[in-house]
C-alpha cells in the first residue's frame, strides 16, 4: 500500500484516536480532580462523569435506531434494519451502563440500590421497552418480516421512549439532581472544575459508543454477507 | 373519506355481531375476571387502599391482554387477506380499535363491580373512578391492539404480545394508579390536570402512529 493512501485510511479513523484521548484524559481527570463538595454527595459526584454521558450514548444510539427504522419503512433497504438493530443493541448496553452507574451512586446517597424514585424507575422501564424490541426480534426467523414489524416496534418504542424519560420525571419530585425540587449539580460547580471534565466526557463517551457501533455493524453484516454481498 | 367512515362501521358492526352470536370471548374474559378477583379475595380478604388499587390496576392488565388477543387470533389468515383485498388496512384497524375500546369499556365496568362485591369498596370518590377506570379501559385496549397486531404478524404468539407489551404499558399503568389515588383519599396532588392531559397525549400518540404505520405492517 502507497504511504499516501494509509495515511488517508489513517486521516478516516482519527476520530477513534480523539475517542481514546478523551477518556484517558477522562478517566485519570475525573478520579484526580479537585471537585466542590455538594450537599452529601462528598467525592461520590464524580459518578457523574460516566453516569451522564451513559444516557447521552444510549439516546445517540436509540436515535440512530429510529431514523434507520423509518427510512427502512420507507426503501424496505436490509441494510438499514442492520443499522436499527444495531444501534438499539448498543443503545440498551449503555442503558444498562448508566443505569448500573446510577444505581451505584444511589447505594451511598439515597440509601438504596433500587429505590422507588420515579426517574430510576421510568429508565428501568425504557430498558425493558427496549430488550422488549430484541425479544421481538429473535422470536420472528424470516428476515424479511422480521424487519417490517420490528421497525413498526421501534418507532412505537422510541414514541413511548420521550414521555417516559423527559416528561413524566419532570413532573413528579424526584431525588434526583436536576429534578423538580432538588438542585443539580452545575448550580454549585462554581470554578467549573466539574465541566471540564464532563465535556469531554459527553464527547469521549459517544466516540466511543458510535465506534462499537459500527463494530457490531460490520459484524452482522459480515452474517448476512449472502445477502448485502 | 364517507366511504371509508361507512366501511369502518360495517367492519366493527361485523365484528360486534359475531360477538353476540358466538358470544365465546365475552363470557371467557368474564369468567377470567370473576375469577381472578375472587381467587384474590381467597388470598387476602379485603385489601387496604393502595393494594386495592394495585390489584384492580394489575387485573385490568390481564384482562386487557385476554380480551383483545383474541380479537385478532380469531381471524384465520384466509380471512385477513379476504379484508386486505376489500379494505384499506387503516380501515380495517380503525374498525379493530374501535371495537375493542367498546370491548374494553365493558369488561373494565364489569372488572369494577367485581371488584367492589368481591374486595370491598374503599373508595370515596366512585364517579371519579369510574371515569378513570373507562379512561384506562380506552388506554389499555388501544395500546394492546396495535401489539396484537404486531404479534398476529408475528405467527400468532400470544406470549410474545406479554413480553413486547408490559413494559410499553407500564407508562400507562403509573400514570392511572398516580390519577386515581385521589379516589380513596383525599389528597393534594399538584400534577393532576397535567396527568390526564399526557394520558390523552399518549392515547392520541397510539392512535396516530397507528394509523401511519399499520398499513406497513400489512405488506405481506
Amino acid at each position: 500500500m502507497p504511504p499516501n493512501i494509509a495515511v488517508k485510511k489513517m486521516a478516516r479513523h482519527w476520530w477513534k484516536a480523539l475517542a481514546i484521548l478523551l477518556l484517558i484524559y477522562v478517566i485519570i481527570a475525573g478520579f484526580t480532580i479537585n471537585i466542590p463538595i455538594i450537599g452529601t454527595n462528598g467525592q461520590s459526584s464524580r459518578g457523574l462523569f460516566f453516569h451522564v454521558p451513559m444516557w447521552i450514548c444510549m439516546y445517540t444510539m436509540f436515535t440512530i435506531s429510529v431514523v434507520n427504522s423509518l427510512i427502512f419503512l420507507s426503501k424496505y433497504d436490509l441494510k438499514r434494519d442492520v443499522y436499527a438493530s444495531s444501534a438499539a443493541g448498543v443503545g440498551t448496553f449503555f442503558g444498562v451502563l448508566g443505569f448500573a452507574t446510577g444505581s451505584l451512586w444511589a447505594t451511598y446517597t439515597w440509601g438504596g440500590t433500587l429505590t422507588s424514585d420515579p426517574k430510576q424507575m421510568c429508565t428501568a422501564i425504557a430498558i425493558l421497552i427496549y430488550m422488549a424490541y430484541l425479544v421481538l426480534r429473535l422470536s420472528i426467523h424470516d428476515i424479511d418480516k422480521r424487519a417490517r414489524i420490528s421497525a413498526v416496534f421501534n418507532i412505537f418504542a422510541f414514541a413511548l421512549l420521550i414521555p417516559l424519560t423527559y416528561i413524566i420525571p419532570r413532573m413528579v419530585d424526584s431525588l434526583h439532581p436536576g429534578s423538580a425540587t432538588t438542585p443539580g449539580f452545575a448550580s454549585n460547580d462554581t470554578e467549573g472544575t466539574m465541566k471540564m471534565v464532563l465535556y469531554p466526557a459527553f464527547i469521549g463517551w459517544t466516540l466511543l459508543s458510535v465506534w462499537i457501533y459500527t463494530l457490531v455493524v460490520r459484524y452482522k453484516k459480515l452474517e448476512l454477507k449472502n445477502i448485502f454481498r | 373519506m364517507k366511504e371509508s367512515v361507512h366501511q369502518t362501521f360495517t367492519l366493527v358492526r361485523k365484528d360486534l355481531l359475531l360477538e353476540l352470536r358466538q358470544q365465546y370471548s365475552f363470557y371467557g374474559v368474564l369468567l377470567y375476571i370473576v375469577s381472578t378477583v375472587f381467587v384474590i379475595n381467597l388470598m387476602m380478604g379485603r385489601p387496604d387502599d393502595k393494594l386495592w388499587n394495585a390489584l384492580f390496576w394489575v387485573v385490568q392488565l390481564f384482562v386487557a391482554v385476554n380480551a383483545i388477543a383474541k380479537s385478532f387470533m380469531q381471524e384465520s389468515r384466509g380471512r385477513l387477506l379476504y379484508f386486505y383485498s376489500l379494505v384499506h388496512p387503516r380501515v380495517f384497524i380503525a374498525a379493530k380499535l374501535i371495537y375493542n375500546v367498546v370491548l374494553m369499556l365493558l369488561m373494565s365496568v364489569i372488572a369494577l363491580l367485581c371488584s367492589i362485591v368481591f374486595l370491598g369498596n374503599p373508595l370515596t370518590n366512585a364517579p371519579y373512578f369510574l371515569g378513570i377506570v373507562l379512561l384506562g379501559g380506552v388506554s389499555l385496549s388501544l395500546l394492546f391492539t396495535v401489539l396484537a397486531a404486531i404479534a398476529a404478524q408475528a405467527n400468532h404468539n400470544a406470549a410474545l404480545m406479554a413480553v413486547m407489551g408490559f413494559p410499553l404499558i407500564m407508562p400507562v399503568l403509573m400514570l392511572l394508579a398516580n390519577i386515581s389515588l385521589s379516589a380513596f383519599v383525599t389528597v393534594y396532588q399538584p400534577g393532576l390536570p397535567k396527568m390526564f392531559l399526557l394520558l390523552g397525549g399518549m392515547d392520541v400518540l397510539v392512535i396516530a402512529l397507528t394509523m401511519v404505520l399499520f398499513p406497513f405492517l400489512w405488506k405481506d
